[in-house]
């Protein structure tokens, strides 16, 4: 295959490919929220799309408290201080959205022995009403008296809006690899989801409280058993979903720099699909499917037209789906070895 | 008493899986529970370990009400199971599965004392140590089984069926170390199909039918005792 006339030149194939990465990066941080519940629980979070989606509001509202609503244009160095009092912010929110979702949708009917099916419909549920939420901030702001200095940014027109951060992190070039400049940016994004994917894969393979996990969804009544609190095990699980979420928040705002109500919706379905792509259920499975999904949707993008992005990414699914089942790496985190 | 059952009763639905069912067992002792298929050993078992839940009675352990604590609860106050069909972690190695029985421990010098104590019941498990467990032979997974539910130190150790789907020669040796653990110290609630192996390891025996006790008494009563002859013994012992 003659790379450079499919993708117009060869630094080009690069520049797409990198391109690719970034987005592939951040997939594989959702992914990851995915993949733990589904491990856990053997249940889709369908709600984890908005625990990314608060994460990047609460990014938004960093620059907004620490900057104001004026617009301006920073590079990576002036911005890193609001950058990480952002993550925190961003971890907190997506953490905490995680574990009111565990407590609220997710405990109860878990405790009553609900059907899976059940437990999926209350997790679609909480999604939309969470959805809706963020879309009644304003009104929410209201009640706390913050209404107006957020009045630019949190009131607008239509609360389905998108919203930009009023501070834009302009990247700069590092270096070359073949003709393209690789940003301060796209390393930070690329670096920074590769660290948070090794420290968790880490934390579950080597430390007691990985084990408790990993014993819980192996065997759940034998966890019990071995004095698991498997309560305690589930609850951890989304919150380490949701601080992944929450770094996934933060690097996405970072690039993309807006957000919207529904932000979480197509990157939840991607991320998702990342995770089923690299084996659902399987920590290294969400990274490889993540990075995989954003370079070959890249690729695609520009061989067939940016229009093709998503179609691109979904017939990947299901072309890997058919050859492999159980996704590229297949075993799940019950199975995941030390 | 170590362990007090009083009028235990079970249900799954609507069936009646155990009905009010007493027994005691005595600290030191071993006490075996034994029965037909379905005569309700294993729900026993699972609710004295806090898996079922309980429609009416108690479990009294060391004085303490326990009827309704979590399991990973018991597990601290010392009972722990090495449950029917063995329940090993199949993705983990010999060497995870046996720090997992130690989870809900923190004494770290007492973890490694009692591994080095397990891995001296089952040599074998030794051999194995890094092996993932799901790959272990089935007497070597019920070696794991127990050998894990020793690893947290137990005041009590719960056995369901552990002779289960063993050669002649293994039952035997599952046998004996059985007795080297009640000997070690530890309280050992048996339940067993192997009725004569069971009865002759037992201080105290009852015999399940149904989800009822029909009989009780010392091991060596129950193996002489006509009925439990005809229905558990296959005649001669
Ligand atoms: N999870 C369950 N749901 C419904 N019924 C159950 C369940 N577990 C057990 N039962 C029923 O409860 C009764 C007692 O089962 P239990 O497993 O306690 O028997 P057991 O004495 O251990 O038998 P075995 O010797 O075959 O292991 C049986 O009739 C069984 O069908
Ligand atoms: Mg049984």
């Amino acid at each position: 295959m003659d790379l450079g006339a499919l993708f117009g030149s060869f630094d080009s194939f690069l520049s797409f490919t990198i391109g690719g990465l970034v987005f592939g990066a951040i997939y594989a941080l959702i992914a990851l929220g995915y993949t733990m519940v589904y491990g856990v629980l053997q249940l889709i979070n369908f709600a984890h799309s908005e625990v990314f989606m608060y994460g990047t509001f609460a990014v938004a509202w960093v620059f907004v408290f620490l900057h104001g609503t004026g617009s301006a244009t920073w590079d990576l160095k002036q911005a890193a201080p609001t950058l990480l009092v952002a993550l925190v912010a961003a971890m907190a929110m997506s953490a905490a959205i995680a574990l009111l979702l565990e407590r609220v949708a997710y405990r109860p009917l878990i405790k009553k022995n609900a059907p899976k099916l059940i437990i999926l419909i209350s997790a679609i549920g909480a999604s939309f009403a969470l959805s809706e939420a963020m879309g009644l901030r304003d009104r929410f702001a209201g009640w706390f008296g913050v209404d107006n200095k957020l009045a630019n940014y949190v009131t607008p027109a239509k609360a389905r809006d998108v919203y930009t951060n009023p501070v834009t992190i302009e990247p700069h070039g590092l270096f070359d690899i073949g003709g393209y400049t690789v940003t301060d940016v796209d390393l930070t994004i690329i670096v920074a989801a590769l660290a948070m994917m090794i420290v968790l894969d880490q934390l579950v393979r080597r430390t007691r409280f990985g084990r408790g996990i990993r014993s819980v969804a192996q065997d759940p009544e034998s966890a019990a058993l071995m004095g698991v609190n498997a309560t305690r095990v589930v609850q951890i699980t989304f919150l380490i979903g949701g601080l992944a979420a929450g770094v996934a928040a933060t690097l996405y705002m970072m690039k993309i720099g807006a957000t919207k109500q529904s932000a979480g919706f197509l990157l939840g379905v991607k991320a998702f699909t990342a995770a089923v792509m690299g084996g659902i259920g399987n920590l290294r499975g969400a990274l490889l499917g993540g990075l995989t999904l954003g370079v070959m949707e890249n690729w695609g993008a520009a061989v067939f037209g940016n229009e093709w992005r998503d179609v691109v990414s979904f017939v990947l699914l299901v072309l890997i789906l058919l050859v492999r089942p159980s996704g590229i790496l297949g075993e799940s985190l019950g199975k995941a070895r030390a | 008493m170590l362990l007090e059952v009083e009028g235990l009763c079970v249900n799954y639905g609507h069936i009646e899986a155990i009905r009010d069912i007493s027994f005691t067992v005595e600290e030191g002792s071993v006490v075996t529970l034994i029965g037909a298929n379905g005569a309700g050993k294993t729900t026993t078992m699972k609710t004295l370990s806090g898996l079922r839940r309980v429609r009416a009675g108690r479990v009294v352990f060391d004085g303490n009400d326990i009827t309704h604590l979590p399991p990973y609860e018991r597990v601290k106050l010392g009972l722990s199971q090495s449950p029917e069909g063995r329940g090993i972690f199949p993705g983990m190695t010999v060497r995870e599965n046996l720090d997992m029985g130690a989870y809900a421990r923190k004494d770290k010098a007492g973890v490694a004392a009692d591994l080095d104590r397990a891995l001296g019941l089952f040599p074998r498990l030794q051999e194995r140590i890094a092996q993932v467990a799901g790959t272990l032979s089935g007497g070597e997974q019920q070696m794991l089984a127990i050998g894990r539910a020793l690893m947290a130190r137990p005041r009590v150790v719960l056995l369901d069926e552990p002779s289960m789907g063993l050669a002649p020669k293994l039952i035997q040796q599952i046998f004996s170390i059985i007795k080297e653990i009640n000997a070690q110290g530890t309280t050992v609630l048996l339940v067993e199909q192997n009725a004569a192996q069971a009865l002759k390891a037992a201080d105290e025996a009852y015999v399940l039918e149904t989800g009822e006790i029909v009989r009780s008494g010392t091991g060596a009563q129950l193996a002489g005792d006509e009925s439990v002859r005809a229905a558990y013994l296959g005649g001669d012992l």
